[in-house]
């Protein structure tokens, strides 16, 4: 007795009770599609932030000045001119978690090129050449401007793929000049695309100019707004900090009683948690919808024992004309497999159906992983076997002529 | 009714001709309900040769229902043997004895007992299936069978648009189909009336006298073991009589004999 014709005889008898059939398999329709869209969910949540994270640059710290304390009012973080360049090169030099440092200075203004202008958000930051290394941010076209441009406070910019795509209006803006502040800069690189930051920011709107720029053509200042800082590795970003902190302490002459006149932010700290509950997340749901799915397999047993104690005779019959026990276990045991297996397929259908829909209609990012569905199937096969094996001993282990006598 | 007794008191097996059909020797068989032993049979011997049309009678508790399912091989022997085709299936496994109700034992019963929401093709293609024949011959011998017992028009129907007759016709076909070595038939006529039953006798009596197919009949009504060419009675787990009937009855000339029925029962769909 070959498989294909037990599986025929079990399609069969499933096929004579269509409606108890579907029903059954209703319950693991839902618990597989409950787990695909639950994951589909949680991962597109990860995803996202892992690629903030990578958006964050390489193992990233910031160093931004302290918050001016006069007189009662205090303002936000930056607001004081604690920092200055030497602050960025003593790190470098001294901290052994850190492997590149620049000094960061912000302004902002109107860009000109040609009849065309650009204010909006721009951001205009001045860094060194380390610059692309920091935040991992790669150049597209072009280059970027090397130590001796800052060295020598060069009119030289690198800017953003929305500036190049809006104020350069299609033409390559590399070797063009354009006016930043009213001051003439050439442009020497376009950087690649980096999106949105975690904030929503669209981050390539943004030129780069030597800070040595900013700081003498632009803003005549001495100071700098914050240190961009990139450790050893993401776990060298702990020691990095304290490392920083106590440098910088130092170099700030601050007594053991008095505050910290800068702040130091870890990113990576921040995604890392953030990556690590939505993990925690995922893991929840996931672990609810493979309640249903038990609850699913269960159905199924439920249904099957029924199944087995009705169809009592039909056993009989079935003994009575030549069937071995193990034809009557494999037939049952296949009922029960395709019963979670058709309901494990219909369950990825609509779970993959649900999670465009979701990402559609809300505008969560989804990610269905063929994993998540591969996973799936086996475990709609697992829950078959698992719940019918019993049933499935139990019809074959019966008497056939009480199996024929049944009413 | 027209048929006459004749009374013999043992039947023996030929030396020359080999062994029997099949041959119960001594067979006993003992329940345990409980602390109570029940003794079903108590030492019943036995030959059927082949192309034999028995009836086995008795009332209940005589023991009849056991020996027909130790001869059906649904139930061993607790002493004695059983010889089927010249093998001891008395001491077979459980598996081998369902190999042999599957090749060599055609099971028609009382309740038809066939799958319901199955059309009569496939109830009969279903010994068929555990035996592992090929689809197209499985399809044909179903279809041959089915005309055997006069259903060839019939067979995508399902149990339930089919009369008793009708269904017991296609069980007979069922028992069959695997060209078994003997057709048992328990109460096959207890559901049926009068008319229906003396149809259904005439496809067992056409499937012994043309095909010379062994057929045992288990009955407690006298007048359908008539149509049998020998009567076993069973009291108290024993054999109490064994006779041949010299004029069995014909169900074909009792057919032929009524009023034609009005075909009601057969066309309604």
């Amino acid at each position: 007795m070959n498989l294909l014709l037990t599986f025929r005889i079990a399609i069969r008898a499933l096929g004579r009770n269509k409606m108890r059939s579907s029903l059954t398999m209703l319950g693991i329709i839902i618990g597989v599609s409950a787990v695909i869209a639950n994951l589909a969910i949680g991962q597109g949540a990860s995803a996202q932030i892992q690629s903030q994270i990578a958006n964050l640059g390489n193992n990233m710290l910031f160093v931004q000045s302290g918050s001016m304390n006069t007189g009662g009012m205090r303002g936000g973080a930056g607001s004081s001119n604690t920092l200055i360049p030497e602050d960025a090169d003593a790190i470098a030099l001294e901290c052994p978690s850190v492997r590149a440092v620049s000094p960061g200075v912000r302004a902002n203004g109107q860009l000109v090129f040609g009849n065309m202008n650009w204010v909006a958000s721009s951001s205009i930051q001045g860094t060194n050449e380390k610059f692309p290394d920091i935040k991992a941010w790669p150049i597209a076209s072009g280059e970027f401007f090397t130590e001796g441009d800052v060295r020598t406070s060069a009119r030289v910019c690198v800017i953003g793929k929305t500036i190049a795509d809006n104020l350069f209006a299609g033409s390559d803006p590399v070797g063009l000049t354009m006016r930043i502040r009213n001051l003439p800069f050439r442009v020497i690189g376009v950087l690649g695309t980096k999106g949105q930051s975690a904030y929503g920011q669209d981050q390539d709107d943004t030129v780069i100019v030597p800070y040595t720029t900013a700081q003498r053509k632009m803003l005549s200042q001495t100071h700098i707004n914050q240190i961009m800082v990139s450790a050893i590795s993401p776990a060298a970003t702990f020691t990095a900090e304290k490392q920083i902190t106590e440098l910088l302490r130092q170099r700030h002459k601050l007594g053991a009683n008095q505050e910290n006149d800068f702040f130091v932010r870890n990113l990576t700290d921040v995604a890392e948690a953030a990556d690590q509950s939505s993990k925690i997340f995922i893991n929840l749901l996931a672990s609810i919808a493979s309640v249903s799915l038990l609850v699913g397999g269960i159905g199924i047993m439920n249904i099957m024992l029924v199944s087995v104690t009705e169809r009592t005779r039909e056993i009989g019959i079935r003994m009575a004309i030549g069937a071995r026990s193990a034809a009557i276990r494999r037939q049952f045991l296949i009922e029960s497999v395709t019963l979670s297996v058709v309901g494990g397929v219909l369950g990825i259908l609509l779970g993959v159906g649900a999670s465009i829909t979701i990402s559609k209609t809300l505008n969560w990012p989804t990610l269905i992983s063929p994993v998540s569905i591969f996973a799936s199937v086996i475990f709609s096969v697992l829950v078959g076997v698992a719940f019918g094996y019993y049933p499935a001993r139990k019809a074959a282990g019966l008497d056939p002529i009480e199996a024929l006598r049944y009413e | 009714m027209g048929a006459q007794v004749v009374t013999e008191t043992s039947y023996a097996t030929d030396p020359l001709l080999g062994p029997a059909l099949i041959t119960l020797d001594h067979v006993h068989k003992t329940y345990q309900m409980g602390d109570v032993e029940i003794h079903a049979l108590r030492g019943a011997s036995l030959h059927i040769d082949r192309g034999e049309f028995i009836a086995i009678m008795g009332a209940s508790g005589s023991g009849k229902s056991t020996t027909m399912n130790i001869l059906g091989c649904l139930d061993k022997p607790t002493r004695g043997s059983y010889f089927l085709d010249g093998q001891d299936v008395s001491k077979l496994t459980r598996d081998e004895l369902a190999d042999i109700r599957n090749r060599k034992i055609g099971f028609v019963f009382q309740g038809f007992n066939l799958l319901s929401r199955t059309s009569a093709l496939e109830n009969v293609e279903l010994p068929m299936l555990y035996l592992g024949v090929k689809t197209s011959e499985r399809l044909e011998r179903a279809k041959e069978a089915l005309e055997i017992v006069g259903l060839g028009d019939r067979i995508n129907n399902m149990p339930n648009q089919l009369s008793g007759g009708q269904q017991q016709r296609v069980a007979i076909a069922r028992s069959l189909v695997n060209r078994p070595s003997i057709i048992l038939a328990d109460e096959p006529t207890g559901n049926l009336d009068s008319r229906t039953a003396v149809e259904v006798m005439d496809v067992f009596q056409r499937l012994n006298q043309e095909r010379g197919i062994t057929i045992a009949l288990v009955t407690h009504e006298p007048d359908i073991a008539q149509y049998a060419r020998r009567i076993i009675v069973f009291k108290d787990g024993r054999i109490k009589n064994d006779y041949m009937i010299k004029e069995p009855r014909s169900a074909r000339e009792e057919l032929e004999s009524l009023p034609p029925l009005v075909e009601d029962e057969e066309d309604d769909e």
